[in-house]
């Protein structure tokens, strides 16, 4: 009797579990459908892509809010690649966890575990604080990618040490055998062998940025912008210039999801079709930078098999 | 034949000088944030005590006469890191034990990504569908239940912590070795029998480090609650009610304009100290059990 | 008597090769080989972290010769080829005492002063398991010249192609030289690092086990090569393997415990060794 209700409990629990699954994934379908039929009207308008936000909301778009979300992110990835993949280059690849520089290794990487646990807003606070009042950045572009730069760290520094160090003890030491340096094996081994896996952890990173929304409300993202920053590009030689370049970096900003959260505060019922329209890209965005950075990470792993 | 090699060791130290300051720096991330919240905190408690801000029971930054006790902030907090952690827990165990004992690995290679991908969700959008899709729906089932609430942003909440509730689960769960299974079905047990009388208790540090870190993440969660729980400091503990966190009124200022030095300004200041303590606490006892996994093999 | 040599060779077995052996018996167990001396190893003591891995090592390499160390696992043969070319500096904590002179320029490998990078070009090595690059088959073998700041194209050229021919691969790859290493077979990968490994003109290279990946014919033709490659370098080869040590090395060098306990030319090692613990070894009582 007793095992006759033990053996029943392995079919009855993988379908209770499997129900749960699929709880989940209607939860995310419903959310997903949802978003997209509220915002329909708007998503099918190609001058919803080309407005500036308006207080009309038949008018409003998202222009300056994806050219914002695009500038912001080109800033954050900037800071990434100098800041975030060499450091976890160095906790993986450099490290001797010996003496004074020992020390400071743990403690870096002490750091950069607690870090990913700040929650985002602390991030906007540390940015408020330091970059728009002390440093004199304001509420600029610059200061938004700074903040995002750091949110990426923890998921950047993680990926690129895993990337690395699936990287097998031998092909170092067959390059060192003949007589590289340090760096050699670095340039010529590691960040090539390891550059899908770090690529990847980046695209990862960069899917959880491009949708934070807390920490940009806390460094003054603007909800109303209707103007561009001014274009850098010239007709001329060198067709850059870099006063401009400046002048970019200082300028205020808004991007897509502070754009959705003032649209979603408002009262009136028809700027709620706009959020749910914004709220959709941003959502297809965030999918297809996920979808490439799986793809990515199948490829990688296909690549170099050890 | 071979050239000399004096520049590529120059180079070389070079490059172990521009990867250390790369690492070097992420230091001052931690130092700046302590900075700024210390500093501007200190100014703040200048002008309200912390007896007051420990003890008063009200919240009213924006109120002629200005009350700052965080109380109602912290209770709105930890009410929906409640209902979300009540809505996470068996759902994301119920999940972890399929996945990690029955699922077949076709299923597994399927559902991880989906249940990760529920934290790559832009929060603003969840918001979104919590204050328009969620809350009207709980409105036709929960009687009395108000526009802005605490229970359908902590139900919501519940889902996007999934990664950690669910994920790191059964993370904890595969790392239980198959030989400790073996021995169990070898003597007749069922998988479910196996799976809650031997792979949960040999998990267990990992399981509750997933649920201490989810909570975690439901307490610094901002937009959801911002958008959908209310701007309301309210000492209650009615889920039905409008509310406020700690996230809630650090947006709500910020969105004001906030003049520099100003006692709105300082008090987002103190309001995010907190949180990060609180955070940090949290962290802290995962990491604490997580590094007690790896103990046991 | 016989049962005191038992008696002693058993008290060797638990204790390792201790210090109760004489200063005699030592000399006699260390035989100096003929001609040209490459590398001396004068008392070197090797540790890493609180482990003392090698015990006063005393060891003469002779020139254009190939030398084998032979011994049981975890006796300490793969620590002493890889101080040679001090690979155990990539790894934190390892000490070195004593000197392994480097003739004929007498500069002393074991110090710390020493230009690893000059040593690692002129001290070339060859892994148990191979491993090449995951780039094309010329690229691997050019590697050593371009970090060596070789610029030329001519001469690289030049140099992987006569590399690729000593190491007996040069006819089996020369319509693929752009193909990626891996596509190669076993045997053929490790012709591939044994190419590298000289493609800079080394004086000596280390052979780490390099037959233990590999299947009997594989193992044979690298054999020859190693043969045929002491022409023109000197070549230590660590190996578990007796009958490998046998066929391709002129002297053996027989470890346990860390201590080198005998060496000798490899004949007279393997017909009448002065020790009763290679005896015991090379008969194959342990290991």
């Amino acid at each position: 009797m007793n095992k006759k209700l033990n053996s029943r409990s392995d079919i009855l629990f993988p379908i209770l579990g499997f129900l749960a699954f699929l709880i989940v994934i209607s939860f995310m379908l419903t959310l997903i459908i949802d978003v997209f039929i509220d915002g329909f009207e708007k998503i099918k308008d190609p001058s919803f892509y080309t407005s500036y936000p308006s207080r009309f909301p038949s008018q409003a778009g998202i222009l300056s809010g994806w050219i914002g979300t695009l500038l912001v992110m080109a800033g954050a990835i900037f800071w990434s690649l100098l800041i975030g993949i060499p450091a976890g280059i160095y906790l993986e690849e450099y490290a001797t966890k010996r003496g004074i520089f020992g020390k400071i290794e743990t403690i870096i990487e002490l750091n950069i575990n607690n870090l990913a646990a700040v929650p985002a807003i602390i991030y906007g606070l540390l940015a408020l604080g330091i970059f728009v009042y002390r440093f004199k950045f304001g509420e600029s572009i610059l200061t938004a990618g700074l903040t995002l730069s750091i949110l990426m760290l923890p998921v950047i520094v993680v990926n690129t040490r895993e990337a690395i160090r699936r990287i097998p003890r031998d092909i170092r030491e067959g390059a060192y055998a003949v007589g590289a340096t340090k760096w050699d094996t670095v340039r010529d081994h590691i960040l090539p062998y390891s550059l899908g896996g770090i690529l990847t952890g980046l695209i990862i990173a960069a899917s959880r940025a491009i949708g934070e929304t807390a920490p940009l409300v806390t460094i003054g993202a603007l909800t109303f912008i209707a103007f561009l920053p001014p274009s850098p590009f010239t007709s001329e030689f060198p067709f850059i210039a870099p006063d401009k370049i400046w002048e970019v970096l200082m300028s205020p900003f808004t991007v897509l999801p502070i754009q959705i959260f003032n649209w979603v505060s408002r009262p009136q019922a028809a700027f709620q079709i706009n959020a749910a329209a914004a709220g959709f890209v941003l959502l297809i965005l965030t999918v297809l930078m996920n979808a490439l950075a799986y793809y990515f990470r199948q490829k990688v792993r296909r690549k170099y098999i050890w | 034949m071979f050239s000399s090699v004096a520049h590529k060791k120059f180079l070389d130290k070079l490059m172990l000088a521009v990867f250390f300051t790369a690492g070097f720096i992420t230091i001052f991330i931690t130092i700046g944030i302590v900075y700024v919240l210390l500093s501007d905190s200190i100014e703040f408690f200048k002008e309200v005590s912390i007896k007051e801000f420990l003890t008063e029971k009200e919240w009213t930054p924006v109120f002629a006469t200005k009350k700052f006790g965080i109380w109602p902030l912290v209770a709105g907090t930890f009410m929906i890191a409640a209902i979300a952690v009540a809505v996470s827990i068996p759902l994301g165990l119920l999940i972890a034990i399929y996945l990690s004992e029955y699922a077949s690995v076709r299923v597994k290679e399927i559902a991880k990504p989906i249940i990760e991908f529920l934290e790559a969700i832009p929060t603003v959008v969840y918001g979104y569908f919590t204050l328009l899709f969620v809350t009207p729906i709980l409105q036709k089932i929960v009687p009395d239940l108000e526009a802005f609430n605490s229970l359908a942003p902590g139900i919501v909440l519940g889902f996007m912590i999934l990664p950690y509730t669910a994920s790191m689960a059964e993370d904890a769960m595969k790392g239980v070795p198959q030989r400790i299974r073996e021995a169990s079905y070898a003597l007749g047990a069922t998988k479910l029998r196996t799976a809650v009388t031997i792979v949960i208790p040999a998990a267990v540090s990992g399981i509750v480090a997933g649920f201490i870190l989810g909570a975690s993440r439901a307490i610094g969660e901002t937009m959801v609650v911002a958008i959908a729980a209310g701007m309301y400091p309210n000492l209650t503990l009615d889920p039905r009610e409008p509310i406020q966190t700690m996230t809630g009124y650090i947006v709500q200022v910020a969105l004001g304009d906030l003049p520099f030095g100003s006692i709105e300004y300082l008090s987002i200041f103190a309001v995010g100290l907190a949180l990060f303590v609180i955070a940090f606490v949290f962290n802290s006892i995962a990491l604490w059990l997580r590094s007690r996994i790896r103990e046991v093999y | 008597m016989v049962i005191g040599t038992m008696i002693d060779s058993i008290k060797n077995l638990f204790l390792g090769a201790s210090d109760r052996v004489s200063a005699e018996e030592k000399t006699r167990a260390m035989q100096k080989p003929e001609g040209e001396i490459k590398l001396e190893v004068k008392d070197l003591n090797f540790s890493y972290g609180d482990f003392r891995a090698l015990k006063n090592i005393n060891l003469n390499i002779p020139t254009k010769k190939i030398t084998a160390l032979i011994g049981p696992s975890g006796c300490g043969k793969t620590t002493l080829l890889r101080c040679f070319n001090r690979m155990h500096d990539l790894y934190p904590g390892s000490r070195y005492e004593g000197a392994i002179i480097f003739h004929p320029d007498g500069i002393n490998i074991a110090s710390p002063h020493i230009d690893l990078l000059d040593l690692r070009r002129r001290i070339g090595m060859v892994f148990q398991r191979p491993n090449p690059f995951p780039k094309s088959i010329f690229e691997n073998v050019a590697y050593g010249l371009r970090v060596n700041g070789v610029r030329d194209k001519n001469l690289i050229n030049e140099r992987v192609e006569w590399a690729l021919n000593s190491a007996a691969l040069w006819d089996e790859v020369k319509d693929r030289l752009d193909a990626n290493a891996y596509s190669l077979s076993g045997g053929q990968q490790q012709r591939l690092c044994i190419a590298r490994a000289i493609a800079i003109e080394p004086d000596i290279v280390l052979f780490d086990e390099p037959t233990s990946a590999l299947d009997p014919i594989s193992t044979s033709k690298i054999e020859e090569l190693i043969i045929k490659l002491k022409e023109k370098l000197t070549i230590i080869i660590v190996t578990h393997n007796m009958q490998q040590a046998a066929r391709v090395s002129d002297y053996t060098g027989f470890m346990y415990l860390g201590e080198l306990i005998e060496f000798d030319r490899t004949k007279k090692i393997f017909t009448v060794p002065s020790q009763k613990l290679t005896e015991d070894y090379i008969t194959g009582r342990f290991g």
